[in-house]
């Protein structure tokens, strides 16, 4: 376990990681593991991030050392696709028994690799560790070396049990592991000067092959995705791409960097969500290319095809505007986490409430996407009466969201869209963000919420539930504003800064006793949004609230 | 009789089973204002509550201890203290219920008497239902998780008649398995209430997971039975148990308030039907209304209808115990093979299966014997789906999870208008594959050289 204990050392000392970089040395050491809060967590653990980042590898067996939960409570729930192979939805596991947990489970785990190589013989085997055998001392790597000699096959240990973190630690674990045992064991049969690999992509809902046309069309070759779609020896070979885009998440950030410092790799951020992150994101691979060896010409062509397609799309999308005048979108989302959608939408007709952007420089769209992704946790703590009520505030004539959101969403008869990654259609690329527009106008006028919105003909004014949500709502403002012992007590309740444990309180009290002004002396007074400092934008408001006239300009009000 | 099997191989492929603590939280949500926590990992939480909320389409309640790494080598009892804290102060639930998971159990967490302690230093929980049941993930199944935690229950919730006197003879207690769905328990409510009997279902689904529009946003369960409504249960005359995995709570309730209990361990199907039927009337003093009378002559005829279908079928089905047994002796009476039956953990019921052998395996072995032994109809849950794909057999999906079809939470099985119905939702599945797959061609019946005959067949039709 010390190995493992090292590499999420490591991971949290990643320095292409601008949240790590702003850390002091002592915060570093701590990690970006957020301070998990017994009965008020819903997060996946390591092992679910792990899988959720390799699964999607689809030649691959997936097996998973534990009890039956792991993987029987979990196989097949992911929305990847492939264009060959299955055996990635094959659900492996040595749900392990009592037997197991007394005497150990490395002879099961060892039988079961030997299994699988007999009856599907896949390119490799990744081998998952969770919770109980690390317990129990199951030494996996030690089992997978065993296997991987006596059976000649790649067998890869993935360590990244389930309690030493969040998912978003398993998905850098799970690069990890990538990078020691897969990345550069193999030479690709040819290469090309349009090699690249596309780092941290699932091929969710098959959304990569909404860009793939693109590519092919330039004679640009995905080397590798990691994972979306992606074979065993694609990834083994990807050490040989001349350039790498690593999309969007911070998921999967080590396996770029360490690639660009192992291979000479260079990598960008970019996205392919909107219609302007597209563009980018081609200009910038063809960038790369060229820089890497690839003739000049390709940017030549890159720009055509990327004007052809934004007046594809913008043309499709034009006709929706007539139909989206005065229409209101509430976009909440820790999913599609990208301004451009935000763009595309505003091209669209529609007018966003909840966020409002006014400028738009790129830490603006950094800014934008903190603020979302705060509110999509706003959201999942919400009381759901507290969520129909901001419903009804906003005034939106649809939500996009992600999460448990949806289901208060449509029982408030509120049209609502799937942007979160169980999505069932895919929203990447040009034609991606038209079909976003499509599935909003189907939201939006489908005649069922009209008759959903009448109450059922037996019910009195005032008495649906919708009205009681209201006045409950109401009344517990009106409790707080007549009872000043309980208004402290609930300024107190409410925690502002999670990973410090800091109240509104405390926060208030802070700025009024010294006369702050600042997120940075709010945080030299009461430590808030000194972790990993995503809740700086609800500290802006706090100040913004009490009249403190903000002096790091926020470029984003709340419309309300 | 059947034998019961269990499988020899070191790596499950493809599982049918689901771990016990999810089926002990599944079991919490039945109860009113409840919240069902899970002391272990995050991701053992998680896990379940995608399950749960993809099955369901639904706000689910469940929640987790968090245990990190270093909580779970020191003890687990500040987690459970600080959960239970948390869920007490921000969600203001009627009950909490606790499971344990794999993780807990391998360090042995004693749960019972952290909460002793929480309750002592924390005297606004000294009487507040809290109830804990031990599942750890590596031993047992879904049901077995769900059949001990309603047993805990009646336990920890039911008071003793003071008196029995008391008894009301209207009043009937329904235990019903974790195989019925919200549906199938608004449709027992149905039946019973139309004998003029009061029934008490623990756990209810049906108030909590019907889909349901709440009177009250709550984070907790928007209904399902009030732990006070259980409280009272031993004053009931009767105790109606569904499904063998429900005699350990039954017995429960006959140990703790003397309550005498029946055991309907099917209730699809005619036969069973008519046995629930009569005891109704027999337990109501009442005779057996017109409607189930109707109603039992549209069972009769469907059958009729549907036997051309079903009967000669060669069914493979994998499903926990109490379901197998109730789906599969029903499609027997209907002149269906149990060719292959796979299932997830012991039950008295298995070798009482219309049978040769019932193994207690996974969805690969399903799909290995559906194919050897030359199956024409597949009835599992939806991990099922791959390998209907393969084999190109008509597919049912019957059992938890239901993920990938609407209305997993009213799909009907019990009583004579539930079978009725499933009845044809099968037949017509059959009648669907033949037309599609199984046209007569002019090959269809012509001899190759060594006088096999259908060489043409299917095969034309793809």
């Amino acid at each position: 376990m010390s190995s493992l204990a090292a590499t999420i050392q490591g991971v949290f000392n990643e320095p292409g990681c601008a949240k790590n970089k702003n850390k002091s040395e002592a915060e570093r050491k701590k990690g970006c593991t957020k301070q998990l809060e017994p009965g008020g967590a819903a997060g996946g653990c390591a092992f679910d991030g792990a899988k959720i980042a390799l699964q999607p590898l689809t030649d691959v067996a997936h097996l998973v050392h534990g009890p039956i939960a792991c993987e029987g409570n979990s196989w097949d729930n992911r929305g990847a696709r492939s264009s060959g192979s299955n055996i990635w939805r094959t659900g492996f596991t040595t749900d392990i028994n009592e037997t197991d947990v007394v005497f150990g489970g490395e002879k099961r785990l060892y039988k079961a690799i030997k299994e699988i190589i007999e009856k599907y013989d896949p390119p490799a085997i990744f081998v998952y560790q969770t919770c109980v055998p690390a317990m129990i001392g199951d030494d996996i790597n030690a089992v997978c070396k065993a296997a991987k000699e006596k059976f000649g096959k790649p067998v890869i240990p993935i360590n990244a049990p389930g309690f030493v973190g969040s998912k978003n630690l398993g998905n850098k674990l799970a690069g990890e592991a990538i990078l020691e045992h897969v990345i550069g064991t193999e030479e690709p049969e040819y290469t090309t000067p349009y090699d690249i690999n596309i780092i941290g992509e699932y091929n969710l809902s098959g959304e990569l092959w909404q860009v793939k046309p693109l590519l092919d069309e330039l004679g640009i070759r995905i080397l590798s995705c990691i994972s979306g779609d992606g074979k065993y020896r694609e990834v083994a070979s990807s050490h040989r791409a001349r350039a790498a885009m690593m999309v969007c998440s911070k998921a999967m950030i080590n396996v770029a960097r360490k690639m660009e410092e192992r291979y000479g790799i260079p990598f960008f951020e970019g996205s392919f969500y909107g219609i302007q992150d597209s563009s980018g994101s081609l200009r910038e691979i063809a960038r790369l290319l060229i820089e890497r060896g690839a003739p000049e010409e390709l940017m030549a062509r890159t720009e055509a095809v990327i004007a052809r397609e934004e007046a594809r799309a913008w043309a499709a999308i034009a006709k929706y505007k007539p139909r989206f005048e005065g229409k209101k979108v509430l976009l909440i989302t820790g999913g599609v986490k990208s301004w451009s959608v935000v763009a595309a939408l505003q091209e669209a007709g529609l007018e966003l409430v909840g966020t409002s952007v006014k400028k738009s420089t790129k830490e603006d769209k950094e800014r934008i996407k903190e603020l979302m992704g705060q509110d999509a946790h706003m959201i999942d703590d919400m009381a759901p009466r507290q969520m129909y009520k901001m419903l009804k505030d906003a005034k939106a004539d649809i939500m996009l969201s992600g999460g448990k959101s949806q289901f208060v969403a449509l029982k408030a008869a509120m049209p609502w869209l799937d942007i979160n990654q169980e999505r069932q259609h895919a929203y990447m690329g040009y034609v991606g963000m038209v079909k976003l527009v499509e599935e909003i106008d189907k939201a939006l006028f489908n005649p069922m919420w009209e008759q959903l919105r009448q109450p059922a003909p037996w019910e009195k004014a005032g008495e649906s539930w919708q009205a009681r949500a209201i006045a409950q709502e109401a009344a517990a403002a009106a409790v707080l504003a007549a009872d000043p012992v309980l208004a402290e007590k609930a300024r107190r309740a409410r925690k502002i800064c999670n990973c410090k444990s800091v109240d509104l309180g405390t926060i208030e009290d802070a700025i009024q006793a010294y006369g702050l002004t600042t997120v940075e002396a709010v945080r030299e007074r009461t430590n808030a949004t000194g972790g990993c400092g995503a809740c700086s934008v609800r500290v802006e408001d706090i100040l913004a609230a009490m009249g403190v006239p903000a002096d790091s300009a926020p470029m984003l009000v709340a419309a309300e | 009789m059947a034998t019961v099997t269990i499988g020899k191989k070191a790596c499950a492929i493809n599982p049918l089973k689901m771990s016990q603590p999810i089926g002990g939280a599944f079991a919490f949500m039945g109860l009113r204002g409840a919240m069902p926590l899970l002391h272990g990992s995050q991701g053992c939480t998680s896990f379940g509550l995608t399950l749960f909320v993809r099955h369901f389409k639904e706000a689910v309640p469940l929640q987790t201890t968090a245990m990190s790494e270093v909580a779970t080598v020191l003890g687990g009892y500040e987690n459970v203290e600080q959960a239970i804290l948390n869920i007490y102060n921000k969600t203001k639930p009627e009950i909490i219920g606790i499971c344990s998971t794999g993780v807990t159990e391998t360090k042995g967490d004693d749960v019972e008497g952290y909460i002793k302690l929480i309750r002592d230093k924390h005297p606004q929980l000294a009487s507040f239902p809290l109830v804990y049941v031990s599942t750890p993930d590596f031993k047992d199944a879904f049901q077995d998780g769900w059949e001990k935690t309603v047993a805990r229950m009646i336990e920890a919730l039911v008071d003793k008649p003071k008196s029995l006197l008391r008894r009301d003879p209207a009043r009937v207690n329904v235990l019903p398995g974790c195989h019925l769905t919200p549906g199938d328990l608004d449709e027992l409510r149905t039946i019973i209430e139309d004998f003029g009997l009061e029934p008490s279902f623990l756990p209810d689904l049906a108030g909590s997971l019907d889909g349901h529009i709440p009177e009250e946003f709550t984070p907790t369960t928007i209904g399902g039975i009030g732990v006070e409504e259980v409280a009272t249960m031993g004053y009931a005359s009767w105790t109606i148990a569904i499904g063998a995995q429900m005699r350990r709570a039954a017995e429960a309730m006959e140990k703790k308030a003397g309550t005498p209990f029946k055991l309907f361990e099917r209730l699809c199907g005619l036969a069973p039907n008519d046995e629930f039927i009569m005891f109704l009337s027999e337990i109501s003093g009442r005779p057996v209304p017109s409607k189930y009378r109707r109603l039992r002559g549209q069972l009769a005829d469907a059958m009729l209808d549907a036997h051309f279908h079903i009967g000669g079928r060669k069914l493979a089905i994998g499903a926990e115990p109490d379901l197998l047994f109730d789906l599969s002796g029903m499609l027997h009476e209907m002149g269906a093979t149990v060719t292959v039956a796979v299932t997830t953990t012991q039950s008295p019921v298995l070798e009482r299966i219309k049978t040769g052998e019932v193994l207690i395996g996974d969805l690969e072995d399903l799909e290995n014997l559906a194919k050897a032994r030359d199956c024409d109809l597949l009835i599992t849950h939806s991990h099922g789906r791959q390998a209907a794909d393969r084999l190109k057999i008509p597919f049912y999906r019957a059992g938890f999870p239901m993920f990938d079809r609407l209305g997993a939470g009213h799909q009907l099985s019990v009583g004579y208008r539930g079978t009725r119905d499933l009845i044809f939702d099968i037949a017509n599945l059959i009648i669907a594959d033949h037309e599609q797959n199984h046209q007569p061609t002019p090959d269809t019946w012509r001899s190759d050289a060594d006088g096999h005959r259908g060489i043409g067949h299917a095969a034309t039709t793809h």
